[in-house]
């Protein structure tokens, strides 16, 4: 074991997924995510980055290979203790998945209701993190009658507003303006700098190269190429450790 | 134990069970599983009051003809059947364990044969061979060898004496109220067996109908129980509705059908009646129905969430 692995947060180990009994999405993929780095997951349609969002916000079991998020392992892990892991995780789902009976308000306090905070405490930070993504005066909106962007906004501030260790966010910026784009990606970063792992699946290059401290893991017909050394131990950082700051 | 129970009537339960019920929409978790529950319910109260009921009739009957014994001296030449009578009243006297023996008065004869026999101007009872009766109460059970006893003493005085237990006589009614009492019991069994399976048809459409939200609230790190609370939580609420609802029902039927038969005026029909006991037992019923659906739906709703990751 390495001196690093203590600090490492989610570790891959020659992992494997094959729906049903179908060919493998994802082949041979091994990884070492650390806290506080800011990743992001690229590659063509179809590649399988969307199945290895699932294996990280643990909708998914892997068919082969080794997991470990949060020096637990999870492969292994009861069923009834992955809630525990999964209260750590900040997800933005591709298709939002916003509770459509729920208002925007509802919708971000779930996963504070969820851990079971107290209603006293819920309101105010709900509706700051709505102010912030712009969705202030739309709290009571029903998914429904929301824009596509709107709901996306929704369903990030859902994900963010439990501050997570990791923030596993597929096409966060999808349909969203520009404008609104860079805005989302500065509160990422902003969970970022807060400590906050942050995986991002896009295929937006000019939202990768807004974050030049950002590592890059590419996905290519389910294989997993490295072009900035993200996946390397020790990773070739663009953005010093801790431990290695004052080096 | 203490600290738990205030914990769940205190206001961080109210809150927590607040935000969990906003998890899913509540009150469209099981359709018309109220109207169904009291149904059944009421149904139940009724199959359960007509099984008490029986009892107690079982009951009072037994007690009245337990220790009752009939004997009845049947001889065509009135005189012999007169010496006889009192031969064997005078054996029968004699007799330990003997609690009370009284000749029935030829009035109260004439009056039991009467609806038979007519009392029209010119009839002759007299001429008739109505046997001589000599109701017998013996202070413990008239068991079989309690009767032989007597049959034989009675004979020595008596021979055109027969001695019946009044029991033997009610024998096939109490066979008939056992076996509706059991048919009552399977109808009670099968209507729990209904509602468990309504509420387990109603858990399994509301899991379906739901299963994205459950799905997004599992990712967001609900856990089983938090999931399982929220539908027991509505389940408790549509059944306790339904439960009084069907207590009503069935309570008022069973009231109206008390009066029916209490109007009957017959011997048997008036002693059937409900004790406050039994009214208690009922009112337990609803209870019993919240605490079966509750029961299965959390068992429903934990199975099918096992087969999530």
């Amino acid at each position: 074991m390495s001196q690093n692995d203590n600090a490492e947060i989610v570790h891959f180990d020659n992992v494997g997924l094959r729906y049903g009994t179908g060919k493998e999405v994802l082949t041979d993929i091994s990884f070492t995510l650390y806290p506080g780095q800011f990743y992001f997951l690229t590659g063509a349609s179809g590649a399988g980055k969307t199945s290895l969002l699932k294996l990280l916000y643990l909708a998914q079991r892997p068919s082969r290979g080794l997991i470990r998020m949060f020096g637990t392992d999870a492969i292994t892990l009861p069923r009834e203790r992955l809630p525990t892991l999964r209260r750590r995780l900040g997800v933005v789902f591709q298709d939002f998945r916003l509770v459509p009976h729920l208002s925007a308000f509802d919708n971000v306090a779930l996963p504070l209701r969820v851990a079971g905070m107290a209603e006293r405490d819920i309101a105010r930070p709900v509706a700051d993190m709505l102010d912030w993504v712009g969705l202030g005066d739309r709290s009571h909106a029903r998914p429904a009658t929301l824009s596509g962007g709107e709901q996306q906004r929704v369903a990030i501030a859902r994900a963010v507003i439990g501050r997570p260790d990791m923030l596993v966010a597929d096409e966060p910026t999808g349909n969203v303006d520009p404008e609104m784009a860079l805005k989302l990606l500065r509160l990422f970063e902003a969970l970022n700098r807060l400590g906050t792992t942050v995986v991002v699946a896009t295929h937006d290059i000019h939202l990768i190269r807004k974050v030049p401290e950002s590592l890059i893991m590419r996905l290519d017909k389910g294989r997993l190429s490295d072009p900035t050394g993200a996946l390397r131990y020790p990773p070739r950082r663009r953005f010093a450790e801790p431990a290695e700051a004052g080096a | 134990m203490i600290a738990w129970v205030r914990q769940m009537l205190g206001s961080e339960w109210r809150e927590r069970a607040s935000a969990e019920s906003r998890l899913l929409p509540q009150g469209k978790l099981s359709g018309p599983m109220p109207w169904v529950i009291a149904i059944m319910i009421g149904l139940t109260v009724i199959a359960s009051a007509s099984g008490l009921a029986l009892r107690n009739t079982a009951r009072v009957a037994s007690v009245d003809v337990a220790g009752g014994v009939t004997v009845q001296i049947v001889h065509g030449a009135p005189r012999e059947r007169d010496r006889q009578a009192q031969a064997a009243l005078a054996v029968i006297r004699a007799q330990p364990g003997v609690a009370s023996a009284r000749l029935v008065p030829q009035a109260e004869l004439d009056a039991l044969v009467e609806p038979w026999l007519g009392t029209h101007a010119g009839d002759d009872i007299n001429a008739l061979p109505v046997p001589a009766l000599i109701d017998v109460r013996l202070s413990s059970g008239a068991d079989k060898a309690r009767l032989e006893s007597l049959r034989a003493r009675i004979a020595e005085k008596a021979p055109a004496a027969r001695v019946d237990a009044q029991a033997s006589w009610l024998a096939p009614v109490f066979e008939a109220i056992g076996a509706l009492q059991l048919l009552a019991g399977g109808l009670i069994a099968l209507l729990a067996f209904a509602t468990v399976a309504s509420v387990l048809l109603a858990s399994r459409n509301a899991l379906g109908n739901h299963r994205g939200t459950i799905e997004i609230v599992h990712m967001l790190g609900g856990t089983d129980a938090q999931i399982a609370r929220i539908f027991q939580r509505s389940m408790a609420v549509d059944a306790a509705a339904g439960g009084i609802g069907g207590l009503l029902l069935g309570g008022i039927a069973t009231a109206l059908l008390g009066r029916q038969f209490a109007a009957l005026g017959s011997g048997m029909m008036t002693s059937v009646g409900l004790g406050w006991t039994d009214w208690a037992v009922i009112a337990c019923i609803p209870v019993a129905g919240v605490l079966l659906a509750v029961f299965t739906a959390r068992l429903a709703v934990l199975n099918a969430l096992r087969r999530m990751l």
